[in-house]
């Protein structure tokens, strides 16, 4: 048996750059790896990468595990779990950290099946237990009414983590780290999936995902237009306009701004709830938020529970005087 | 076509969380006065299991384990369109991780034989895990797509698009293969009073862990590999300032104002 020790990180990558959850992943890989005493490592997968190794010795990675092969330029699922599998075989971390992304919510299941190991999913916060010094992984269950703390009884123990859940450390440009080169050893005739193409579709303004204040309404907005309402608030502030499943199902605003369970989770400085009851479906993908603010004529909706402030009262009302005193307020 | 789609019975994600308790001696949920429905995920993969149907022809049977699962939910499939129903149903199936749940779908679906496509939801709507679908692929061997926003079955490849951060990705996959579809694919239809009739006089086939060659120790509470150490509800603060007001439109302005004191504009 091998012995499994350290914690490492799967940095994703996209064009050429580290995806931001991949700093995260480091900034609590290293929080762990110092609990334990143990070391910190970077796993990078990719093609012509090998200018991004120092960057996650930056991060915090002691050691950097490097796969550099033409053939792994785009993920696919049958390459990148023969290589993960290859590398974690090589190196036997104890605690093996991915992202929630689209890439690691393929990736990380497969690999833990591969692994004969497990892998708890969309992790939001990881320490280690005094006595057994196994991982403790919590994470929300039943879109967020609840959390869960699991722990595994087998290794690598794997997680993936929630985006901006965790926080990355300030890159330190005088760390030393190690780079270690590993051949990748996939055969091309070993991937049965083919991408055909790949299509990145222009969203006009700011994207959900990134947006610092997001404006988002609920089934009592009524109409697409009513979500013009909230566009105006949402452009005064930067941000980006979202919505609850209901507006999403009748066709009010695309699918594509939906937040929730089954839409996009979010945490956004700023979520300003509008006409939103707050269903569990729904908070599951918000409720990482900074400062939710609602506006609701429910007084016991479920939405107040989590804001920080909040207005009573129709939203038709409520919400243009509360966008006309936020331009005045910009505006001195 | 022959096409499996698996289902699980969950609480439902839209009920008032008021209704939702959880039992700290067992880290189970009770849930009161609200009746369980099939994971909205799986819905939307029994649509797209119907949009292939509807082209390609062929069969689709539904697959769902658990312990008393309530005929009304695990035959919603059917009354949209699906053709067969099989049940793991045994209490020895209960309490399982993904470990556990992934393999005796699996081994039921080496028993179903003739398979070409295998669908899941993306994640249930219970542990958002999403870890079923690539679980059954790794132990048949066989691929698996993620997160497909549409699926089109020619003779024995699936051109499917993959939803990505910035949009989607269209992937070529052999069949058979496991593919686990989101919420993009479009609105599960709802079923017909036709199909409603059709669904009832439908008898499910049931399989205990010994039909499908799976010992009790392999599956459920028994099979997993992962222990659930605590489930709790995070304590809500509570702590939200409303804005007051003598009508609505002073509680909004006094709501910016708030906001502005509280540095948070």
């Amino acid at each position: 048996m091998a012995e499994y020790k350290g914690v490492a990180v799967y940095c994703e990558l996209t064009a050429g750059k580290l995806v931001p959850i991949s700093a995260e992943g480091l900034g609590i890989g290293k929080k762990l790896a110092d609990d334990l005493g143990q070391e910190l490592s970077a796993v990078l997968v990719g093609s012509d990468i090998s200018n991004l190794a120092q960057e996650t010795v930056t991060y915090g990675a002691d050691k950097v595990y490097l796969v550099d092969d033409p053939l792994l330029k785009d993920y696919q699922t049958d390459s990148y779990v023969a290589v993960m599998q290859k590398v974690l075989n090589q190196i036997t971390p104890r605690i093996l950290i991915l992202g929630q992304t689209d890439v690691g919510r393929d990736l990380a299941p497969r690999l833990a099946f591969r692994l004969e190991t497990t892998v708890t999913m969309d992790c939001v916060e990881l320490a280690i237990d005094s006595q057994s010094k196994r991982l403790l992984q919590t994470k929300p269950v039943y879109g967020g009414n609840a959390q869960a703390v699991f722990t595994s009884d087998t290794d690598p123990q794997m997680v993936t983590i929630r985006t901006k859940a965790m926080t990355p450390l300030e890159p330190d440009a005088s760390r030393q780290g190690e780079i270690i080169n590993i051949e990748a050893g996939v055969e091309a005739s070993a991937i049965r999936t083919r991408i055909v193409d790949r299509v990145m579709e222009e969203v006009a303004g700011i994207k959900i995902e990134d947006a610092e204040v997001v404006v988002a309404g609920g089934r009592g907005i009524g109409s697409p237009e009513g979500f013009g309402q909230l566009e105006e608030l949402a452009k005064l502030l930067k941000g980006a306009v979202g919505a609850s499943r209901p507006p999403c199902d009748n066709g009010w605003v695309p699918d594509t701004v939906q937040i929730g369970l089954t839409g996009k989770i979010i945490a956004p400085e700023i979520y300003i709830a509008v006409a939103i009851s707050g269903s569990s479906q729904h908070l599951s993908g918000c409720s990482g938020s900074k400062n939710i603010i609602a506006i609701n004529k429910d007084a016991e909706a479920n939405i107040f529970r989590q804001a920080r402030f909040g207005a009573v009262g129709d939203w038709k009302k409520v919400l243009p005087a509360f966008t006309e005193k936020i331009k005045e307020l910009l505006a001195a | 076509m022959n096409i499996i789609v698996c289902i699980k019975q969950v609480i439902d994600p839209e009920a008032p969380p008021s209704s939702f308790r959880i039992d700290a001696a067992t880290n189970k949920v009770m849930m009161q006065g609200a009746p369980p429905v099939i994971d909205p995920y799986g819905e939307y993969a029994v649509e797209a299991s119907l949009k292939i149907k509807a082209t390609q022809g062929g069969k689709i049977t539904t697959i769902s384990l658990g312990d008393n699962l309530l005929r009304e939910v695990v035959k919603k499939p059917l009354a949209m369109g699906a053709d067969e129903l099989v049940l793991l149903e045994d209490e020895v199936y209960i309490g399982g991780d993904s470990w556990s749940t992934a393999y005796a779908l699996a081994m039921a679906i080496k028993k179903v034989g003739e398979y070409d496509l295998i669908l899941c939801g993306r994640e249930a709507s219970d542990t958002n895990a999403g870890q079923t679908g690539p679980g059954i692929s790794e132990i048949l061997g066989v691929p698996c797509v993620t997160l497909a926003r549409k699926i089109d079955v020619t003779d024995s490849t699936a051109r499917v698009e993959r939803v990505t951060a910035d949009g989607y990705e269209v992937i070529d996959v052999p069949l058979p293969s496991v593919i686990t579809v989101s919420n993009e694919i479009g609105e599960p239809r709802y079923p017909t009073i036709k199909g409603i009739m059709t669904a009832k006089k439908i008898e499910p086939v049931i399989w205990k862990p010994s039909d499908i060659g799976v010992e009790p120790f392999h599956v459920g509470d028994a099979g997993q590999r992962t222990r659930i150490a605590r489930l709790y509800q995070p304590i809500l603060e509570g702590e939200c300032e409303f804005a007051e007001g003598e009508s609505p439109e002073e509680a909004g302005a006094n709501l910016a104002l708030k906001l502005r004191e509280a540095k948070v504009l």
